[in-house]
């Protein structure tokens, strides 16, 4: 579970183009979006888009990903419940 | 009776050099676009982090956009600043980023961040979200620098009170080639706005 918290921090800094961070600079509870890290919409299309890709998970309903997108705590959660590759 | 018009200040960008007003202000060998213009937002102290979101036309446009707007005595609330751009290459650069991530059906995963800068006109938007421009905004494609239609455009929504000033030019960007040529008209400035001193100006980088 630790590796893909470490996984997915440097994924997201990454594919998200978030300049001047570090994985030492998320914290597994830290909020991705509003105060947190200030993702935005597309950015939420973007993780979307790296779940399907990355875990084969595939999210009916874009709206589910305002909860599993908390945190990166949250979202390791759900992916190694959900995960297909 | 017209009101003489006037070219305020003006930026080119151009194999890893910025010219304002004819002056070198930043240079970098790097042939590397990325490290250029990422050197460049670091020294002009640009700091705006949705900057590495943006695909590479609308960097190079925010940029020079950013160095010529932070040197006027801009409304915090609302600015009234016409941007008139042009380039050849439109957004082919980033469509073809786009066109590589769909063309495999095994592999079909677009990316929305990609998507949304395929229209050259986004970087318009990306200017005016940041200087806060409620403005006339255009974008044209020609197969190369038209200082003729630019000037009478300019001209024209400025004599027409549809905007206070009109920062216009060429912003092209394809593969490792780059231009920015931006200047800002008004009713200030020591160089007269005419397709002649816009061809002067743009040949000077």
């Amino acid at each position: 579970m630790s590796e893909l918290k470490e996984e997915l921090k440097a994924k997201i800094i990454e594919q998200l183009n978030l300049e001047d961070v570090e994985v030492a600079d998320i914290a597994d509870d830290d909020a991705l979006f509003g105060d947190g890290l200030g993702l935005d919409s597309i950015d939420a299309l973007e993780l979307i888009v790296m779940l399907d890709k990355d875990y084969g998970i595939r999210l009916s309903d874009p709206k589910e990903g305002r909860k599993i997108f908390e945190s990166v705590q949250v979202m390791a959660d759900y992916i190694e419940e959900h995960r297909t590759k | 009776m017209n009101k003489e018009l006037y070219i305020k200040s003006w930026c080119s960008i151009k194999n890893g050099t910025i010219l304002l007003n004819g002056a070198s202000v930043f240079s970098e060998d790097s042939e590397d676009f990325k490290t250029f213009i990422r050197s460049a937002y670091k020294y002009f102290e640009t700091d705006y982090s949705k900057f590495f979101k943006m695909d590479n036309l609308s960097k190079l446009a925010f940029l020079t956009a950013d160095i010529l707007l932070k040197r006027e005595p801009l409304d915090a609330e609302e600015n009234n600043i016409a941007l008139v751009f042009s380039n050849r290459s439109s957004s082919l650069d980033t469509d073809r980023k786009h066109q590589a991530t769909i063309e495999n059906k095994e592999e079909y995963f677009p990316s929305p961040a990609v998507f949304v800068y395929t229209l050259p006109n986004i970087c318009l938007g990306e200017i005016s979200i940041r200087h806060k421009l409620y403005s006339e905004n255009s974008f044209f494609i020609f197969a190369k620098f038209n200082a003729e239609y630019l000037h009478q455009y300019a001209e024209s929504l400025l004599q027409s009170g549809k905007g206070e000033k009109v920062l216009s030019g060429w912003i092209d960007f394809d593969g490792a080639d780059y231009e920015a040529f931006l200047y800002l008209v008004g009713d200030e400035g020591k160089i007269k706005h005419t397709p002649e001193e816009l061809n002067r100006l743009y040949n000077i980088l």
